[in-house]
């Protein structure tokens, strides 16, 4: 699954917030994008899974294409695009609902009913981001009272309920706190073995520790993408240099 | 100095308030509780209530403010949160500005005005259609669940509102619909404000007299369907009292105190419910 964008615009009413976005972000592979705030870094993570069409006056221009389909044609199927690409936000968002119905809750609304199918995929989804052992006798209980570490872990876990193929992650650590972050960390590098990520993040040690390739941008540009390795230790153009060493953000 | 005086003056007010509130319970129970006791629990919920007789039986009252209040309900519910919802989640922001203070408006409406429209309206619409005399458990459920609306409404809306948006985000991420967010997430996460709403609206129903003595037919007996005519306890002591001495005073009295009760349980209910979420 590639994602790849051409010529990408976005405009909120006449606010001009991506300009030219042209990147492509390969399978398996963890991509981190960088910048300062309002650098539209968390815009473009939210334009793969269309997540902007529900802000009001959003115009978007150019290609976004993810497995060679335009995500913006009108036969894309928004849904089953949500479905395939999935989110983990900032501050985790866990249902008021129990942990077992937090992550019943996407097979649930793509029409799984069978009690024993739903079981199985609660398991498996909670193994996967290692809460399994710890919550398996607490099933019923609400998801709100779980620390936000778990709740995001949660969140995660709700998302691989539906199966999907990338995952995006805004900012997923900037509500925990370093061992919570340390954790998270380590869940995503496990995940890349078998989904393609891209997260957010202005933390740029955090890109530095587990990202494989990074985009740096500012103002609405995508000024410099490369591996990580090459953004952190000799990037080519001088504001990412300044960005990265401290000068601003 | 000044400041003071104000401020005592406004304590003063405010307590008398509070009192003439414990003063009217005092009032109500003691006129009526003796008589309970007089009778006894058993007699006070039995049958027969025939004054004339010494007879103080309110349970076909009951009955009848039940079945008025359930239909009511019945009514108001699915109109109320059909509204609430769509003025939450569905319509835009001018819709919403304009539809919201409107349905609140009639809360605003007198009680004989819809009893009016009631007598003008339903009850002749129902008399020919249905058959019975018109005046009936149908044509009040109809009138107080319009009556309810408001209340279901504006609460039910408040605490959807209050759902936080990136519940919604996260559903939709997960390729929800939004009619699947509304049903599987937004009703369930806001639920103890729609209950409370419910069982505010619940109070109103079942404390409403003006509109029901017009159009439910207050006849004395139990009803058997939606088309027979009953007497609510409310519609009772409002159209007794007139004339009531002597125990049927008391009675009438002992009506409001267990009118009383009811509405101030449903009341700390709603309280419990809506404060337990915050």
């Amino acid at each position: 699954m590639i994602v790849k964008t051409a010529n990408l615009n976005l405009y909120y009413g006449s606010f001009h917030a991506l300009k030219d976005i042209d990147l492509s972000i390969k399978e398996n592979l963890i991509t981190g994008i960088i910048g300062p705030s309002g650098c539209g870094k968390s815009t473009l993570l939210r334009v793969f899974n269309r997540m902007n069409d529900l802000i009001r006056g959003v115009r978007v221009t150019g290609a976004v294409l993810i497995d060679r389909e335009d995500i913006h044609s009108p036969i894309c199927d928004l849904i089953l695009l949500r479905k395939t690409v999935g989110m983990v936000f900032q501050r985790p968002n866990a249902f008021p609902l129990s942990i077992f119905d937090n992550i019943a809750y996407g097979p649930r609304v793509w029409g799984i009913t069978d009690k024993k199918t739903l079981r199985d995929i609660v398991e498996r989804s909670l193994a996967a981001v290692d809460l399994f052992d710890v919550l398996k006798g607490r099933l019923k209980e609400s998801a709100l009272s779980l620390s936000a570490e778990k709740q995001q872990r949660l969140c995660i876990a709700r998302l691989l309920a539906v199966e999907p193929e990338i995952l995006l992650m805004d900012e997923p650590c900037s509500a925990l706190d370093p061992i919570a972050t340390g954790k998270i960390e380590e869940l995503m590098l496990e995940l890349k073995r078998k989904y393609t990520i891209i997260i957010v993040t202005h933390n740029m040690q955090q890109a530095a520790r587990i990202a494989d390739e990074v985009g740096f941008m500012l103002l609405g540009e995508l000024i410099e993408f490369d591996s990580a390795k090459k953004i952190f230790t000799n990037p080519s153009d001088k504001r990412t240099f300044d960005y990265i060493s401290g000068r601003f953000g | 100095m000044k400041d003071k005086i104000a401020e005592k003056l406004l304590l003063f007010i405010a307590f008398s308030a509070i009192g003439s509130l414990l003063l009217i319970t005092f009032f109500i129970f003691q006129q009526g509780i003796p008589l309970i006791f007089k009778i006894g629990l058993g007699n006070f919920f039995s049958m027969h209530w025939s004054p004339t007789r010494g007879q103080f039986g309110i349970l076909s009252m009951i009955i009848g403010s039940l079945m008025v209040t359930v239909g009511a309900l019945i009514v108001g519910i699915p109109f109320g949160l059909a509204c609430a919802i769509y003025l939450a989640e569905f319509s835009s922001k001018m819709v919403q500005k304009t539809l919201k203070p409107i349905i609140e408006l009639l809360a605003g409406i007198p009680s004989v005005v819809y009893g009016f429209i009631g007598i003008v309206i339903l009850v002749p619409f129902i008399r020919i259609h249905f058959g019975g005399p018109g005046f009936s458990v149908l044509a009040s459920s109809i009138i107080l669940g319009i009556m309810i609306l408001p209340t279901i409404v504006s609460i039910s809306y408040d605490s959807l509102i209050a759902v936080p948006n990136t519940y919604r985000e996260g559903s939709y991420a997960l390729g929800a619909t939004k009619w699947q967010t509304v049903v599987k997430l937004l009703i369930p996460a806001a639920r103890s404000g729609i209950v409370a709403g419910i069982i505010l609206g619940m109070g109103r129903a079942i404390g409403e007299t003006m509109a029901v003595i017009m159009i439910a037919g207050n006849a004395l007996k139990i009803p058997h369907s939606m088309l027979d005519s009953v007497r609510t306890l409310t519609s009772t002591i409002a159209l007794e009292l007139g004339y009531a001495t002597g125990d049927h005073r008391a009675a009438l009295f002992a009506c409001g105190a267990f009118l009383f009760i009811i509405i101030i349980t449903l009341n700390i209910i709603a309280i419990r419910i809506t404060g337990r979420r915050e």
